[in-house]
């Protein structure tokens, strides 16, 4: 499987997202950068943490407009796997491929700390690998992860099960305690904690390989390897 | 020339954690008649004159760019600036 890690000017997790595929994960993994405008070589997207863009404006705001956005878009629509993490996330929201926004952290806070993370949909593409209402440790550092939603596009994501991680304490005021969102289709998924630093028991935890193998062996399943 | 202001807000139904700790700050200064703090930006935008909608083209740039309508409502005037 190969993977594009797209990076922003002021990505910084980017680094990290590539050790996580290329050395713990073993798959093959390319960095995009801004300005490209076609992903079809690649079989899953990442999209980084970090200041894109320095966070001006908004977080992600700009970021959304970069060239790679409208690929990322094509691929999102294929079905390919698109995971965003923290500013991954953000951008996400910004350019309305997940519903939502972020606010700043209730307490005002950059947090930036291990926490327990509840596995609330394990059917997706991104979770089959952990169990139903697992408590994984997977580390969060951000200072705008407070999720916002309205009433009405919180029901229709309990009702489509879009909800995939749960902070098990609200460390930032995210409505329902939201970590992590995917889309309708579910091939979309952005979530503030880090599964990139966490993916060897070295880092503190390895909870996040998981999400990688997950996403590894569901792509597996449906496609055929060609030597 | 127009000068455009642009007031970005957290719409009413949107709690504002940096307008809370500020009006706590107020209050432990003893301003304790200040009922609530809501804490926005504001941008000014100078425009040159031309053949387009200037209504048109300010609220696109408001909803696609400047504010983020999921959490945030934006109000602006628009000034005529004569250049010296």
């Amino acid at each position: 499987m190969k993977f594009a890690v797209i990076v922003f000017p002021g990505s910084n997790c980017d680094a990290d997202m590539f050790h996580a595929i290329k050395d713990e994960l073993g798959e093959e993994v390319e960095y995009v950068w801004h300005t490209e405008d076609n992903l079809d070589r690649f079989d899953g997207i990442l999209l980084p943490g970090g200041f894109s863009y320095g966070d001006y404006l908004r977080s992600g705001a700009i970021a959304r407009f970069a060239r790679i956005m409208e690929a990322v878009k094509q691929a999102a629509e294929a079905g390919k796997p698109v995971l965003g993490v923290c500013n991954g996330f953000q951008v996400l929201l910004e350019a309305g491929l997940l519903p939502g926004a972020m606010k700043r952290n209730e307490n005002l806070k950059f947090i930036c700390r291990q926490v327990e993370l509840i596995v609330e949909n394990n059917e997706t593409i991104f979770t089959t690998g952990y169990e139903n209402h697992e408590v994984i440790t997977i580390p969060v550092a951000h200072g705008d992860g407070n999720y916002y939603c309205d009433d009405e596009t919180l029901q229709h994501l309990l009702d489509n099960k879009q909800i995939v991680f749960r902070y098990k304490d609200n460390i930032n005021g995210s409505r329902d305690r939201i970590a992590g969102v995917c889309n309708e289709n579910g091939n979309v998924l952005g979530m503030m904690p880090h599964p990139e630093r966490a993916v060897d028991e070295l880092l503190g935890s390895a909870d996040g390989l998981q999400l990688f193998k997950s996403i590894l062996r569901n792509w597996r399943e449906t496609h055929v390897l060609t030597p | 020339m127009y000068k455009v202001k642009v007031y970005i807000t957290l719409k009413e139904s949107v709690l504002d954690p940096q307008g809370s700790a500020v009006q706590n700050s107020l209050h432990a200064l003893t301003y304790n008649e200040v009922q609530e703090v809501r804490i926005g930006k504001y941008m000014e935008l100078t425009l040159e004159k031309g053949d387009y909608d200037l209504d048109t083209r300010v609220k696109e740039m408001c909803e696609k760019l400047l504010a983020n309508t999921v959490i945030e409502d934006y109000t602006y005037e628009v000034e005529e600036v004569i250049p010296s």
